[in-house]
């Protein structure tokens, strides 16, 4: 019999890649990637979810992170309109440039 | 830690060690396309993690939206919009003030700390479903999944369908082209 995986260890496997997306989000310039790191979290907490439903023999979490990849394509289909648009607009996709709010 | 030195433990180390290193160099590399490509081999080593959970739905949907869908819309996307901007990326750390770096020197310390006092010292709490993974097993993943996708979730479901409708409506009408 293969011995399970303890959720201990996907747990922190989960936080370290959280982490790595959210510095991602911080220090990166170019919207894309930061779209990308957002998609990275994203994955970190569906890990979570699959294993603590798995710790706890249950099967809601698979149908968590079903809804949370619909979230995210549909969030992926938007965004990239957006980023589309904004490229039209500003003939750019660095954030930095983008301070149209600003006062 | 209980000893690791099963099979699963094994992969599971290695699927973790290329995760980590491939989501790394996807924030640290300065052109898209690389980041977009280290993207997807996180992907499928999040996608082998799965299989060892016994998530086998969920494994091949990860495969299917993110590094199918998501990541080739996300690869279009870079290649119309860096045309004229070409390899010139940003770089992840030169050109940044040094407020920025100690910021983000900071803010990485605090996270990490607390994710891993999260991970470390959690309680197991919550009562346990009624899908033990030898029932689980008999009738098969997938079936168990979309039994209660149909069943008990089907309305959360039939409001997923809307929302990628509204998503398909909106892309269309923010990136169409005004004349």
């Amino acid at each position: 019999m293969l011995q399970e995986i303890p959720p201990g260890l996907c747990f922190i496997l989960s936080g370290i890649l959280f982490m790595i997306g959210a510095i991602g989000v911080i220090i990166r310039r170019n919207v894309i990637v930061v779209f990308m790191c957002i998609e990275l979290m994203l994955n970190a907490v569906n890990l979570v979810f699959i294993a603590a439903s798995g710790a706890l023999s249950s099967m809601d979490g698979s149908v968590f992170v079903f809804f949370i990849m619909t979230v995210a394509a549909v969030e992926a289909a938007v965004g990239m309109a957006i980023f589309v648009m904004v490229f039209r607009l500003y003939h750019t996709i660095n954030a930095d440039e983008m301070n149209l709010l600003k006062g | 830690m209980m000893d690791m030195v099963s099979f699963k433990g094994i992969v599971f180390i290695a699927e973790a060690i290329v995760a980590i290193v491939a989501s790394v160099l996807m924030v640290t590399r300065k052109n898209p396309i690389h980041s977009a490509l280290w993207m997807i081999v996180t992907f499928f080593a999040m996608s082998v993690i799965y299989l060892l959970l016994d998530a086998q739905f969920i494994a091949v949907a990860q495969i299917m939206v993110y590094a199918g869908a998501i990541m080739m819309l996300i690869l279009f996307v870079i290649m119309l919009v860096q045309v004229e901007e070409g390899e010139k990326g940003d770089h992840w750390i030169a050109g940044r003030s040094k407020k920025t770096k100690i910021a983000g020197v900071l803010i990485t310390v605090i996270l990490f700390g607390q994710l891993l006092l999260g991970a470390l010292f959690f309680r197991m709490t919550g009562q346990s479903g009624d899908h033990p993974a030898a029932l689980v097993d008999a009738v098969g993943n997938v079936k168990a999944v979309g039994l209660l996708l149909y069943g008990q979730y089907l309305f959360p479901f039939e409001i997923a369908s809307i929302l990628l409708l509204v998503g398909i409506v909106g892309a269309v009408v923010i990136a169409k082209r005004k004349e």
